[in-house]
């Protein structure tokens, strides 16, 4: 009996353990990697960097300031097509009965969530490069918003969800047309948590490289308007690290540090916004 | 916060929209890449309203995007085919730009000497049928250099290339056994090897990877420091590529040159020709529905064949001949 | 709506009916503008690859001929170029994540279990073209020089570690998905456990069961379902990664038995190929390739969030 127990109690400890092993091991793998592009990145970061144009191969000092202006632009553009779309569907599925309809877009807004950002860059590329006949800034960015889309639209209906009930019967019994009180009551008690869905969707999108490889393209200089092929941070990175000069790897090294720095201060930003932790959504 | 916000959206939009007054996109060819977009930084310095955007993403895609007429034009290292022309929405010309040469470039820890590569090592080396460093075919050609007993790591091109083209073109010239069991062409069925994405991507395989032999343009090995090989030519000496043997084996081509300018000059005659040398086009549509985007690229062909050729030698390409040049020019009236 | 029509006092009348019937249908527009965005993917998707599936037929699926010179296309060698990273990513992740979950959910003190989740989720918002630079420059080597080798040393009379060693290859995608994928098994997985209800927990302590067995025994299977679904939701990802796996699998369109040869997944040819592919035929076929991709995806979510579903439910009716 007390054999027994001695094997249980020692797997119990060594399981456990090893569950606190795994989890300090994830853990660290994000610090190794923030570590890994401080190191390489910080070092090519300088003032070429954000000022200059990309030069030809081989020749130094270039930059890619192009691609930071051209990828404000682009998820600029994506934000104002993708976040008011999104943001009333939301509206939409949380505060007007519907069940079927509204089941309907909630799974197929998950699937498009979960849908690989390639695939969404084959549609913008059917759609919007072959008829315009040419690669353009807002081809790319329909293709991001497509992305963004399906992000605010949960985050909206699920923070809309939890604001009380209380709340919208009391400004029902004074008087306020029902869409009156969703924007003057309902939204700004749940903007928390959809400020925080568009601020994290935003950052998601701007990272993406996949769906701009065949509608933004590229462009070695500043783009001429959103008509034309633009640069972007995400797509610079990718070709200049898959060359093998070690200036162009200096530079993939900055931009990641820059990306990753964007990304992560909209993440924290957002999860301080909201003042409690949230899960990753499901979906 | 929002307003500001705005605020900057307007500035970059203004910003950006008036940067330049003309954009001409095109895309293609990597192997004549850095020259490019040299000449067209340059063109651009000194007509700044001109921003003729080139994007290197491979021959292939230079062709497709023309034949989709997602860009104004295209550049490509191998020639369209009949085909290919036929399936174009527009007429378009063959522009040769410059010459350039293809060399196996390889990374061999310990070996600080120039290879030395027969047309049979080369082909073996591609078919699978050499595959360590320290075959006998490799020792033979090389003496006097110690050759580790590794496994060769084949490095091609993993998108559609004009460079496999001019590649793949010499070694079904001097292989009947490529030449029937893979072919020549922008992209085939290779036996053995891993894919990089345009000269760009194989010359980063190459460095990265030890004991690695892969083949790209010139200049990328050159700029970045890399090893490559001479190769033995149709007259039985081992030559490096460089802008004199890259200029002699267009010497016979340049005399007799087709009136589309389609023509390849690999395993050219001549004792000191290089036999993997390949002239590289710009595929410009005949007429543009946009009479400013055609006046743009005319002018910079028009310079390109003047002043941008001055540069070539210097970016380890070949200007082109002067026969060329002249039959060029008269071509390029015809665009309208 | 009962309730609003139960309060609604007809004082202001007509006014705020019309206001609010507008309101409606504004918002059901933009809320079917998914539906359409969603059919309009899955039509494009259909009829730009009607070349290739009127030629080759299901046979596609089943071709390992990739030839674009020849125009023989098949959909095989990516299939299982997807399939093989994507399963050892997960054979990589999911124990990892499944332990790390149990330690976030059942020993952490709360605050120390949301801040740890909290950076184990910004894993997740890194972007996959940053994995692949970190890939390339640190990962390649490492697993060139040292992991590789050591895994032909010890174990390469299988056949899974067969073959010259170039560092990018199945297995070294297989570890960069992992890392890519382990945050969701995670915070869903942690979700599902901390759904558990304390009674259950609570009970097999009373039992006498140490920690570990409460936990491994009871509350697990009790929140296996949304634990197997943040498992199938992690393979969805894994299928869809495109340019950290480009940077690492050496694209080369052939079917390898071995880890350490290079291969390519659907996501990654089209990324690569598709702005060079001349011809209706190997451009319908890599659209085919992406409604492949499509249809997997959809699939595998699919299951993954009913499983999820089931297991918040059911931990919410037992509570």
């Amino acid at each position: 009996m007390n054999k027994r127990l001695v094997w249980r109690k020692s797997v119990n400890a060594v399981m456990l353990t090893l569950t606190g092993v795994f989890t300090v091991l994830t853990v660290s793998v994000l610090f190794l990697i923030l570590g890994c592009l401080l190191y390489n990145g910080a070092a090519a970061l300088n003032w070429n960097f954000f000022t200059k144009l990309p030069l030809s191969a081989g020749e130094l000092g270039g930059g890619m300031a192009n691609a930071i202006v051209g990828s404000l632009e682009i998820v600029g553009m994506a934000a104002l097509m993708g976040l008011p779309v999104g943001f009333i569907a939301g509206i939409y599925l949380s505060e007007f009965e519907d069940k079927r309809f509204a089941s309907a877009v909630r799974f197929v807004a998950d699937l498009l969530n979960g849908m690989p950002s390639i695939v969404v860059g084959l549609l913008a590329w059917s759609l919007l490069v072959v008829s315009m006949k040419g690669f353009s800034a807002i081809a790319g960015s329909f293709a991001l918003s497509v992305m963004l889309i399906p992000i605010v639209t949960r985050q909206t209906e699920q923070f809309l969800r939890e604001v009380p009930q209380s709340l919208r019967e009391g400004a029902l019994a004074l008087g306020a047309s029902k869409w009156k009180t969703i924007a003057t009551v309902v939204v700004p008690a749940g903007s928390k948590g959809i400020l925080t869905g568009m601020i994290l969707g935003i950052a998601r999108i701007s990272g993406e490289a996949a769906p701009l490889l065949f509608t933004s393209l590229n462009n070695q200089f500043w783009g001429g308007g959103v008509m034309q092929p633009t640069a972007s941070l995400p797509v610079m990175i990718y070709y200049r690290a898959l060359s093998a000069y070690d200036d162009w790897h200096q530079q993939a090294w900055a931009a990641g540090l820059v990306l990753i720095a964007l990304v992560l201060v909209a993440n924290i930003s957002a999860r301080f916004v909201l003042a409690r932790g949230i899960s990753v959504p499901r979906g | 916060m929002k307003k500001s916000l705005w605020a900057l959206a307007a500035m970059l939009f203004a910003g950006a929209s008036a940067a330049t007054a003309q954009n001409v996109n095109g895309a293609g060819a990597t192997f004549p890449a850095p020259i490019y977009q040299k000449w067209f930084g340059e063109y651009h310095t000194a007509h700044p309203a001109i921003a003729i955007n080139y994007q290197s993403l491979g021959s292939g895609a230079g062709i497709a995007q023309l034949t989709a007429a997602t860009v104004d034009f295209g550049a490509s290292d191998m020639p369209m085919t009949d085909d290919q022309i036929s399936k174009l929405p527009m007429k378009a010309f063959h522009f040769p730009t410059v010459l350039g040469a293809v060399v196996p470039t390889y990374n061999v820890p310990g070996v600080t000497q120039p290879l030395k590569f027969s047309p049979e090592t080369l082909s073996g080396i591609f078919l699978g049928s050499i595959t360590k460093w320290n075959d006998p075919k490799l020792m033979k050609d090389n003496a006097g250099v110690k050759l580790p007993n590794a496994d060769i790591v084949v490095v091609h091109r993993s998108d559609g290339s004009g460079t496999t083209f001019v590649w793949t073109d010499y070694l079904s010239k001097i292989s009947p056994a490529w030449k029937s069991k893979v072919g020549a062409n922008t992209s085939v069925s290779w036996p053995v090897g891993l894919g990089g994405k345009g000269n760009e991507g194989v010359a980063g395989l190459v460095k990265q990877t030890p004991n690695s032999i892969g083949y790209v343009e010139l200049i990328y090995a050159a700029n970045n420091k890399m090893s490559y090989g001479s190769v033995k030519n149709a007259a039985g000496t081992f030559v490096a590529a460089d802008t004199a043997s890259v200029s002699e084996a267009a010497t016979g081509a340049a005399k007799s040159m087709p009136a589309d300018f389609r023509v390849s000059i690999t395993n050219a005659p001549g004792k000191g020709a290089y036999p993997i040398s390949s002239f590289t086009w710009l595929l410009v549509p005949s007429k543009f529905a946009d009479a400013n985007k055609g006046k743009a690229i005319k002018g910079f062909i028009q310079w390109m064949l003047a002043d941008g050729q001055k540069e070539a030698a210097a970016m380890y390409y070949a200007p082109l001949p002067k026969e060329v040049v002249a039959l060029e020019l008269k071509q390029l009236a015809l665009i309208q | 709506m009962a309730t609003v029509a139960a309060l609604q006092v007809p004082a202001t009348g007509g006014r705020t009916q019309t206001g609010d019937v507008i309101a409606r249908w504004v918002a059901f527009a933009f809320a079917a503008s998914i539906l359409i965005v969603a059919a309009l993917l899955v039509h494009q998707l259909w009829a730009s690859s009607a070349e290739t599936r009127h030629k080759f037929g299901w046979g596609f699926l089943t071709s390992s001929q990739w030839n674009p010179v020849t125009e023989e296309f098949g959909a095989l060698p990516f299939i299982y170029g997807t399939v093989v990273t994507s399963f050892l990513a997960l054979l990589i992740s999911a124990p990892l994540g499944l332990g790390a979950a149990i330690f976030l959910a059942e020993l952490a003190p709360a605050r120390l279990s949301s801040a740890l989740t909290f950076l184990i989720e910004l894993l997740a918002a890194i972007p996959s073209v940053i994995y692949g630079v970190l890939a390339i420059f640190t990962l390649v080597p490492l697993m060139r020089t040292t992991i590789e080798p050591f895994l032909k040393s010890y174990f390469g009379y299988l056949p899974l570690f067969k073959g010259v060693v170039f560092g990018v290859d199945y297995l070294t995608a297989a570890v960069v998905l992992s890392v890519m994928t382990i945050p969701f098994v995670i915070s869903v997985s942690r979700e599902s456990l901390l759904a558990v209800p304390r009674e259950q927990r609570e009970a097999a302590l009373a039992l006498g069961a140490t920690r570990w067995e409460s936990t491994w025994q009871v509350v697990a299977p009790y929140a296996k379902l949304g634990i197997i679904g943040s498992v199938f939701l992690s393979l969805a990802r894994a299928l869809g990664e495109t340019m950290a796996v480009t940077m690492v699998i050496g694209n080369d369109p052939a079917i390898h038995a071995s880890l350490l040869a290079p291969g390519y997944t659907i996501a990654a040819v089209v990324a690569n190929e598709f702005s060079e592919a001349t011809g209706k035929v190997y451009q319908s076929a890599l659209v085919e390739l992406g409604l492949v991709l499509f249809c997997l995806t959809i699939v595998i979510n699919a299951l993954a969030r009913l499983m999820i579903v089931a297991t918040t439910r059911k931990g919410s009716k037992r509570a």
